[in-house]
């Protein structure tokens, strides 16, 4: 097979055999290379380039994955992030295809910044949870962060609410961007409008990626920006006052 | 046998035999519930505890953290008169002296590390103690020195092959303690005559001569503990009627094993689940409410947590924290199906919540992915609380050793009563390599330490041509390593025989002989970098590789990758394989432990650069761990890659350090217990050998290390055993804090 297949080949960044916060159980946790989105605050730079990574394909990544099934089994699974996964929605079908068919629980880590596709609607049918990054609930402002406004973000938001698929809504907390208190008590609005939220992970931004960004030559734009304390977490999260 | 202190109990084999296994079976109540039934601290427990915690602060102010020593005493099992913290509040008694933490000397193993030892404290040996072990009675060390030659010299001295025995009391043999409370002791001397009468043979071969000497020593051994035992007011000639007895006849046997023996490693065995029955009995007895029976097994903990030994700085820094290794193994699974925890398991666990953590003693989990999910949860909890406890995988090693094994030291399994081990430290293999590349020279003196070989002359190291060199060099280090080992356990055999701890030994077991490997994930990073990327050797003037560039990349040990983790698996069985071709002292089995409990720190400071790219005098990887920073993939990576040793042919041991922050753990407390109770089941399915689990932040350690008075009871594990922060060297400090702690960002 080429590699150019990209049903059985994808652009990898790195693994992580035990992470415990991207989702539910122990999750064996697969960073996809490559992103379109520009957030001002992403603390893995080095993922952004479509260009970079190695190609790895589906049968050494799905026997990677293979080898860690007497710790993921009870309760954990794989957890595909990036990088934004969903640029390799082919050879992600392909993936979860396979471990469904395994009995292994799946789920995508993503800022949901593209239109549903036939592709990607196969895939989310695939798909047991998404942790759906919801960059702003303020279009202009989005748009200002990350590059790009939110709409497709919300209407995928959208669609998982009306197919049934469970979710997971995250948001960074960045001290004076996403944390306005209008701009949560929308967000707040729009999560309530949703019926497949089974929770909301509000994550403080930390600056103890910049170095990644120093790292390729890149000017990190947020260097005068404190990281959020575990009281702006707080302060958040008694605005959005649904979730605890 | 018939006793009216077994009145109650369930009858069995063990009635008529010495058989401690069967007893257990016969009444032990296996528990599934939850550690709700467990009890705080009585007030009698909570004065006893300040006391010692007093002593603690003294002890930790004297020179050199020790409180006193008794200098003129040769410590035996009945040397000392009795000793109290505060009589009145002590529900267990017994101390190594006349007085808590004075710590006792102990000759025979050696006299000059006596003196040493003193001295280092600004103390002088009596004098007439010196007059004897100089002029009249030869010791362990003395003896191993008369018979060393000169290729064992040059090979320990060079670092070759280190932290041998010669000098210090070999340890790891553990009593069947049990055995005292069960039967009490006549009833054990009875047996060892009949031993005698076996002995009593035609052919009075040089075998049976040493052996019934041995069981004579063991007999006098046994009327020396009922006679420590007497000057404490109790008579332990016969068997323990009652919970509280149970727990101090058992007390009284390792204490008198402790009095005898300055071991490396004095384990205590796998006593939780016996005493239960005791327990079980007086509570339905209504003779014993649930505080007592916390309060005996506090205050047993607390006289665990006391055992002292004179040992010299040199000494602290191969095993630093001033380790004992009191292992107790606890939980496990029976033959039968049946979980061998019980309520008493929780109880010894629950010291940790009574007392605080601490590092002794050293704190075993049998883990099996059969326990009863309330106990994994509830140690699981404590590991996360207290990085205090260590797991071992019982369903491996339930398959060879059954389900009445302990650990000796950190990782060592043997059959209680059964099993010992001759301790043999370890050979450097990452500095046999490097002997290898040059023919047998020294990277750092440049000394011809083994016969001369021909060096390897090439530019760019050729994996064939290092392959056939460094097996040749593992023939060699295997022969001398054997050659020196028998010379050890032959002496100590001799001047400093364990007869204490053999006298609660079966007359026929099972004797190992415990080899070691340190330096596993250098050598099969350096054989990867060697077979996957390109190694340019630097030589000095002298001709001597002295370093190695790398040119390209190369699979790391850690990552779970075959291409290099299977080496690591082919060196472990070569080399046992060439162990194997050399004649034991007393036919022992060879065995292999891939464990350097802290002296991967020190073996790494005798070693050059290696080529992997560590830099000469770098610390190695703790045990089976990789080298710090070499594995990107993450923990279960790792464990996965060290999963891959076999046990079958590392039968002593395969020790992993793990450490991880909290919030990598989980988000919250229930997922961390969670996680980690998933990940341990996890590794052990692998079959993974051995973790230490410590969950702590490495801004802590910087603060302990900065601010020690403020951490006077953090405890973490490191290879094999945990320690005090605070107690280690400042160089083991920093490998500690140096070494991957998993983390996320």
């Amino acid at each position: 097979m080429e590699k150019e297949d990209l049903r059985y080949y994808a652009k990898v960044h790195s693994i992580e055999s035990f992470g415990t916060v991207d989702g539910p159980g122990i999750r064996f946790v697969l960073f996809l290379q490559g992103c379109h989105l520009q957030c001002k605050y992403c603390h893995n730079r080095d993922t952004w380039n479509m260009n970079g990574g190695d190609y790895k394909s589906l049968d050494e990544i799905y026997n990677k994955i293979i080898n860690y099934k007497n710790y993921i089994y009870p309760n954990g699974g794989v957890t595909v992030t990036g990088g934004e996964p969903l640029l390799q929605v082919h050879f992600l079908i392909s993936l979860f295809k396979k471990l469904k068919n395994d009995g292994i629980h799946t789920c995508i880590d993503t800022s949901g910044m593209v239109s549903i596709s036939k592709d990607i609607q196969e895939l989310l049918s695939l798909t047991d949870l998404v942790l759906l990054d919801i960059k702003h609930i303020d279009n202009e402002k989005c748009k200002a962060l990350v590059g790009v406004g939110n709409t497709l973000e919300l209407n995928f938001a959208r669609y998982l609410s009306d197919n049934n698929i469970p979710m997971w809504i995250r948001q960074v907390i960045v001290p004076g961007f996403t944390d306005n208190k209008e701009d949560l008590l929308k967000l707040k609005e729009f999560i309530l409008s949703l019926k497949t939220v089974e929770r909301v992970e509000l994550l403080p931004y930390h600056n103890m990626g910049a170095y990644k960004w120093k790292n390729l030559g890149e000017t990190y734009s947020l260097e005068n920006v404190s990281p959020a304390t575990p009281n702006d977490i707080e302060r958040a999260k008694k605005i959005l006052a649904i979730f605890s | 046998m018939k006793f009216e202190e077994w009145n109650g109990f369930k009858c069995g084999d063990w009635q008529n035999e010495i058989n401690v296994r069967d007893f257990i079976q016969h009444n032990y109540t296996p528990y599934e519930g939850n550690s709700d039934f467990l009890e705080k601290t009585t007030s009698k427990t909570e004065k006893l505890w300040n006391k010692v915690l007093d002593l603690y602060k003294k002890e930790h102010d004297a020179p050199g953290g020790v409180l006193d020593i008794d200098t003129k005493t040769i410590s035996t099992v009945s040397s000392h008169d009795a000793g109290y913290i505060d009589k009145d509040l002590e529900t267990i008694v017994g101390l190594q002296t006349d007085a808590p933490l004075k710590r006792a000397i102990m000759p025979f193993g050696g006299i000059r590390i006596v003196e040493k030892s003193c001295e280092a404290y600004g103390r002088k040996v009596d004098e007439e103690v010196e007059n004897i072990f100089h002029n009249y009675r030869k010791t362990h060390n003395d003896g191993v020195f008369d018979v060393y030659t000169p290729d064992i010299r040059a090979a320990r001295s060079s670092h070759l092959i280190t932290g041998l025995p010669d000098g210090y009391g070999r340890g790891r043999i553990i009593g069947d303690y049990r055995r005292v409370a069960l039967y009490g002791v006549d009833c054990l001397i009875a047996e060892k005559n009949k031993e005698l009468e076996i002995l009593d043979v035609d052919d009075f071969t040089e075998e049976v001569i040493r052996e019934r000497e041995e069981i004579r020593e063991q007999i006098k051994a046994l009327n020396a503990l009922k006679l420590m035992a007497s000057k404490y007011g109790f008579d332990i000639s016969k068997p323990a009627s009652n919970a509280k007895e149970a727990v101090q006849w058992l007390y009284f046997a390792y204490l008198a094993a402790i009095k005898d023996q300055n071991g490396a490693a004095m384990s205590i065995g796998r006593n939780s689940t016996f005493l239960d029955i005791y327990f079980e009995r007086d509570l339905q007895n209504g003779t014993l409410t649930e505080s007592m029976a916390q309060e005996i097994m506090d205050h047993f903990i607390m006289k665990l947590r006391m055992v002292r030994f004179l040992r010299t700085p040199e000494y602290n820094e191969l095993f630093s924290g001033d380790p004992v290794w009191v292992t107790e193994s606890i939980g496990g699974m029976g033959i039968d199906g049946r979980t061998l925890v019980t309520k008493n398991s929780y109880r010894l666990l629950h010291s940790l919540e009574n007392l605080g953590p601490a590092p002794e003693p050293n704190l075993t989990i049998l883990w099996s992915t059969r326990l009863p999910e309330n106990f994994k949860k509830y140690v699981a909890g404590l590991s996360i609380k207290t990085s205090s406890l260590q797991y071992e995988n019982d369903d491996l090693m339930r398959v060879t050793l059954g389900d009445d094994y302990g650990i000796a030291c950190c990782v060592s399994p043997m059959k209680i009563g059964k099993q010992m081990q001759f301790f043999g430290a370890r050979a450097n293999l990452a500095k046999a390599l490097l002997y290898a590349i040059n023919g047998g020279k020294d990277e750092i003196t440049g000394k011809q330490v083994t016969p001369k070989y021909e060096p390897i002359l090439s530019e760019y190291l050729d994996y064939d041509e290092v392959m056939e060199k460094f097996d040749q060099m593992m023939e060699y280090v295997a022969k001398i390593y054997i050659k020196a080992l028998n010379a050890i356990h032959y002496m100590h055999d001799k001047y400093s025989y364990e007869a204490i701890e053999m006298a609660l030994h079966d007359k026929d077991f099972i004797r190992t002989m415990a080899c070691g490997i340190a330096g596993l994930s250098v050598v099969a990073d350096s054989l990867s970098a060697i077979k996957y990327a390109k190694v340019k050797v630097i030589r000095n003037e002298n001709g001597l590789a002295v370093d190695y560039e790398i040119e390209g990349d190369f699979p790391k040990y850690g990552n779970d990758d075959d291409r290099v983790d299977q080496i690591a698996v082919d060196i472990v069985k070569a080399f046992l394989i060439k162990l194997q071709k050399h004649q034991t002292y007393r036919n022992s089995k060879h065995t292999l432990s891939i464990l350097t409990i802290t002296s991967n720190v020190v073996y790494g400071k005798a070693t050059g650069n290696t080529p992997d790219g560590r830099n000469s005098g770098e610390p190695f990887g703790p045990g089976a761990n990789p080298l710090h920073g070499r594995d990107s993939t993450g923990a279960l990576a790792v464990m996965n890659t060290i999963a891959k040793l076999p046990f079958q042919n590392a039968e002593d041991g395969i020790s992993y350090t793990f450490s991880i922050t909290p919030n990598t753990l989980g988000k919250t407390d229930e997922q961390r217990v969670e996680n980690l109770v998933n990940m341990l089941d996890g590794y052990f399915k692998q079959t993974g050998h051995h973790i230490n689990v410590n969950v702590f932040d490495r801004k802590l350690l910087e603060d302990a290390m900065e601010h020690p008075e403020k951490y006077p009871q953090l405890t973490i594990r490191v290879s094999g055993y945990a320690v005090h922060f605070t107690k280690l060297t400042r160089e083991q400090q920093l490998d500690v804090i140096n070494r991957t702690i998993h983390e996320r960002i």
